[in-house]
């Protein structure tokens, strides 16, 4: 288990962090995650990789500990401040480092958005793999990052970051 | 309504436009990844497309690197909840041993020793019957064990007794911060091999060494229990 533990629970532990995005929180999830996978063990069938896997049990974890906190309101608020924060003459010096602007507007998406562009991105699944996740036909899984990431460049553009798509 | 499912189709991505990301991560099965790479060569709209991706891809690596990790009390509560977990239902097997265990803890010193005494008499009339048959019919030459159908013999076929020795097994936590790389290496130096987990986080391991000493085996834990990594070593029950 420390093994398994060692090698898995930093990557385990952004993902919820990134879901949740509360430190406490996380940390919780990633025991929790960690001991289900010590009880559930005997049905682990190796049919795919245990890092999805482990980021399915994760996810549903974090899924549960934000309907439990009710974050929707948190959201809402994370994407407002990236508008808010528009006439800020040292926030517009800011946003002219592209990158930087692309963080913050990775940080606002939804829930929904950021889990896919993390697991697509960060930790590099393929469209199989997310649809084991995320439990949601190959095809939806396509069309829903497309859609992310156009959501992305929408934040973008509003925070006055022009990248040429769409 | 025409003209609204018309736009509705003009903005829906093509199936290529929607694998970019996967090929960007080099995820895509080759087929796939053809397909992208040969598109990507003629469309420039896609090119750019794929363009921006890449920024993302890169930028989304970046800010999870920047998330750091857990504190140690994660790990701490993991293993703390794992130690607090009922004991697990045995095996078929396990529970056929323990009941055979079972029945012979049943038994009194005194059963215990007439059974013992009797048992030991029933492999020694064994032996004795053996060793007459092979006595009375001692093999001449090379004899291989196949079998012949047009003799047929009442000679019972017997295998050399090898003695064999259970080879030395110990039980070892190893420290949080022992990595993946400084375990095997501590296994191939003391050519052990994992057998098995236990409660309390701690692992069973099996040398090769075959049968030791019980000297050998204080000095071979009091050695392992010094390494670096290894928060404890004891002998396995």
């Amino acid at each position: 288990m420390q093994v398994l533990y060692g090698r898995h629970h930093v990557r385990v532990f952004r993902f919820g962090l990134r879901l949740v995005r509360d430190e406490q929180i996380a940390e919780d999830l990633i025991s929790e995650v960690f001991l289900d996978v010590w009880r559930q063990a005997g049905k682990f069938e190796g049919r795919s990789a245990v890092s999805t896997w482990l980021l399915a049990i994760a996810r549903f974890k974090a899924l549960s500990a934000l309907r439990r906190r009710k974050d929707v309101e948190l959201e809402d608020d994370a994407a407002n401040a990236i508008e808010d924060t528009s006439d800020d003459p040292e926030v517009t010096v800011q946003k002219k480092d592209a990158g930087e602007a692309l963080r913050r507007c990775l940080t606002a998406l939804s829930t929904e958005h950021r889990e896919i562009v993390d697991l697509v991105y960060y930790h590099e699944k393929s469209v199989e793999e997310v649809a084991e996740i995320v439990g949601i036909p190959e095809n939806t899984v396509k069309t829903r990052l497309f859609y992310a990431r156009k959501k992305l460049a929408d934040l973008l553009r509003a925070a006055g970051v022009e990248r040429g798509w769409p | 309504m025409m003209a609204l499912s018309k736009k509705r189709l003009e903005q829906e991505p093509s199936d290529l436009e929607t694998l970019l990301p996967w090929h960007a991560t080099g995820t895509l099965n080759a087929r796939d990844a053809r397909r992208v790479e040969e598109a990507l060569t003629r469309n420039s709209e896609l090119a750019r497309q794929y363009a921006v991706i890449r920024e993302e891809y890169a930028e989304t690596i970046g800010l999870n690197e920047s998330l750091g990790a857990p504190s140690v009390r994660a790990m701490q509560k993991l293993f703390a909840a794992i130690d607090a977990e009922p004991a697990r239902k045995p095996g078929a097997s396990q529970r056929g041993a323990s009941r055979i265990a079972g029945f012979f803890a049943a038994l009194s010193p005194r059963a215990l020793a007439w059974s013992a005494s009797l048992g030991a008499l029933v492999l020694l009339l064994q032996a004795g019957v053996i060793g007459a048959i092979l006595l009375k019919n001692p093999p001449a030459t090379y004899q291989t064990a196949s079998l012949r159908l047009d003799e047929p013999t009442n000679e019972p076929l017997t295998r050399a007794l090898v003695p064999h020795e259970p080879p030395l097994r110990v039980l070892v936590r190893f420290k949080p911060e022992a990595r993946m790389s400084d375990i095997t290496a501590l296994l191939d130096t003391y050519q052990a091999s994992i057998i098995g987990g236990a409660q309390g986080g701690m692992l069973r391991l099996q040398f090769a060494a075959g049968a030791v000493t019980r000297d050998d085996a204080a000095r071979l834990i009091g050695k392992l229990q010094s390494e670096k990594i290894v928060s404890l070593a004891v002998p396995a029950p």
